[in-house]
């Protein structure tokens, strides 16, 4: 087995990514209405459901490529934080991957962190803020921990450990964002971007373990 | 051709009447609203804002005002997209305040770096934003003292918008430090915060090498009645 990924498994996760934030839809406008605006999972599906129409009019060629159309789709069809935040996500990673076919436990690992820094650098978060940095944050270091022991489990382990990260949000007080405004009454409620990162990242995994070559 | 200004918004609407507001005083300017999504909804579009910033930039650059959180993230986006990034700067500073003063300083034919300025020092107190300060080097320099006068507004509406912006624009064209009833006579902003009607005194102090035309400026605005009845 040559441990890698392709363009396929990076169609292949955002069409799931796509797939569990249509499911968690309602849910995630939850968790945004206890501290937000309640309009998290709405604009997230809106998004991917807009990408999805693209994916299905033109394939894209490479996985930088899928994720360039995916950070141009968000960010011009999630209208609120999450576009901008999502999409420089995609933006940076495709960045980071290039031109190439098939990316290797290190490319993977080069995509998360690139990823997560771009996430940063344009909400201006810090871990600990109750945000989607604090789920990314875990699973960028899971993943680079687990970079010797291939792909499956670099995303394996990005993947729980954002999971992890977005449960521990839940006694946060926010410091951005809406909720930042609400204090000590953000506490007991889980961050919206964390739990919707947590998602996505899953869904990378969940595509690599039917995607591996 | 001037600076080219893109006012991003999360409301279609919001973004219209700012760039509708800003261009009664900047009649050459490309002003080009960003605002809401394609659907008509709330919210900011990446593609929206890159067509308008295509539109705006004539070749001397475009600075973009953005409201808040996601406008913000977004048009910083929409900038790193562009083939050449430093075509265009995201000012920090208020959408209404900061796009008026913007647009009053590209008319005026200021280059890019010069409209961020205006823009971002839309709403700083008279002086802070001027890089050494009148009280700076020339107070012990042997400088001449400010030349100074008064002039009462007879106009009826007083100083208001137009008025403010022509003066402003007037004035900045001039190598003069001058003050208004203590704030920046060259700040269209500073000006209409001192909601000065028919009848108010204009305390002015001018100094600088073109002191005498710039107090001559504000006298013959004052006295025409800026063009008005």
């Amino acid at each position: 087995m040559a441990d890698t990924l392709g363009t396929d498994w990076a169609i292949d996760w955002l069409r799931r990514s796509a797939a569990t934030v249509a499911d968690h839809r309602v849910e995630l406008g939850e968790l945004d209405r206890a501290i937000g605006d309640g309009d998290h999972g709405e604009n997230l599906d809106r998004g991917f459901r807009a990408l999805m129409a693209k994916l299905d009019a033109e394939a894209p060629p490479t996985p930088g490529s899928a994720f360039k159309m995916a950070a141009m789709t968000l960010m011009s069809t999630v209208g609120g934080a999450a576009g901008p935040l999502c999409g420089t996500a995609y933006l940076r990673a495709a960045s980071a991957v290039g031109e190439v076919d098939i990316l290797d436990a290190g490319a993977l690992v080069a995509a998360l962190t690139s990823a997560r820094d771009g996430v940063v650098a344009r909400g201006k978060a810090a871990p600990g803020d109750k945000t989607m940095i604090d789920a990314w944050t875990p699973a960028v270091d899971a993943a680079a921990a687990a970079q010797g022991q291939g792909v499956l489990a670099v995303l394996e382990a990005a993947a729980t450990a954002a999971e992890a990260g977005a449960v521990d949000t839940d006694p946060l007080i926010a410091h951005k964002g809406r909720a930042s405004y609400l204090g000590e009454r953000a506490v007991g409620h889980r961050d919206p971007g964390a739990a919707s990162s947590a998602l996505i990242l899953r869904a990378a995994a969940d595509a690599a373990a039917r995607n591996a070559t | 051709m001037t600076v080219g200004l893109v006012v991003v918004s999360h409301s279609a609407q919001l973004a219209a009447g700012v760039v509708e507001l800003a261009s009664q005083m900047a009649h050459d300017v490309a002003l080009v609203a960003a605002g809401g999504m394609d659907d008509g909804s709330v919210g900011t579009s990446l593609d929206r804002i890159m067509a308008a910033l295509d539109e705006a930039d004539s070749g001397d650059g475009v600075v973009v005002l953005a409201d808040l959180g996601s406008a913000v993230m977004t048009a910083e986006a929409a900038i790193e997209f562009l083939d050449r990034p430093a075509a265009a700067c995201l000012a920090d500073a208020p959408l209404v305040e900061g796009s008026v003063a913007a647009a009053v300083e590209a008319q005026g034919g200021a280059d890019q770096a010069a409209v961020l300025h205006a823009a971002e020092t839309a709403w700083s107190p008279a002086g802070s934003a001027s890089p050494p300060g009148p009280s700076g080097p020339k107070a012990g320099g042997g400088a001449p003292a400010p030349l100074t006068s008064v002039f009462t507004l007879v106009n009826p509406l007083g100083l208001h918008a137009r008025p403010a912006a022509a003066l402003a624009s007037e004035l900045g064209a001039l190598d003069v430090e001058i003050d208004v009833n203590g704030v920046d006579a060259q700040s269209v902003m500073m000006l209409m915060t001192l909601g000065a009607g028919q009848g108010a005194e204009l305390h002015v102090s001018a100094s600088g090498p073109e002191a005498q035309q710039a107090l001559d400026v504000v006298r013959r605005a004052v006295e025409s009645g800026f063009g008005e009845s």
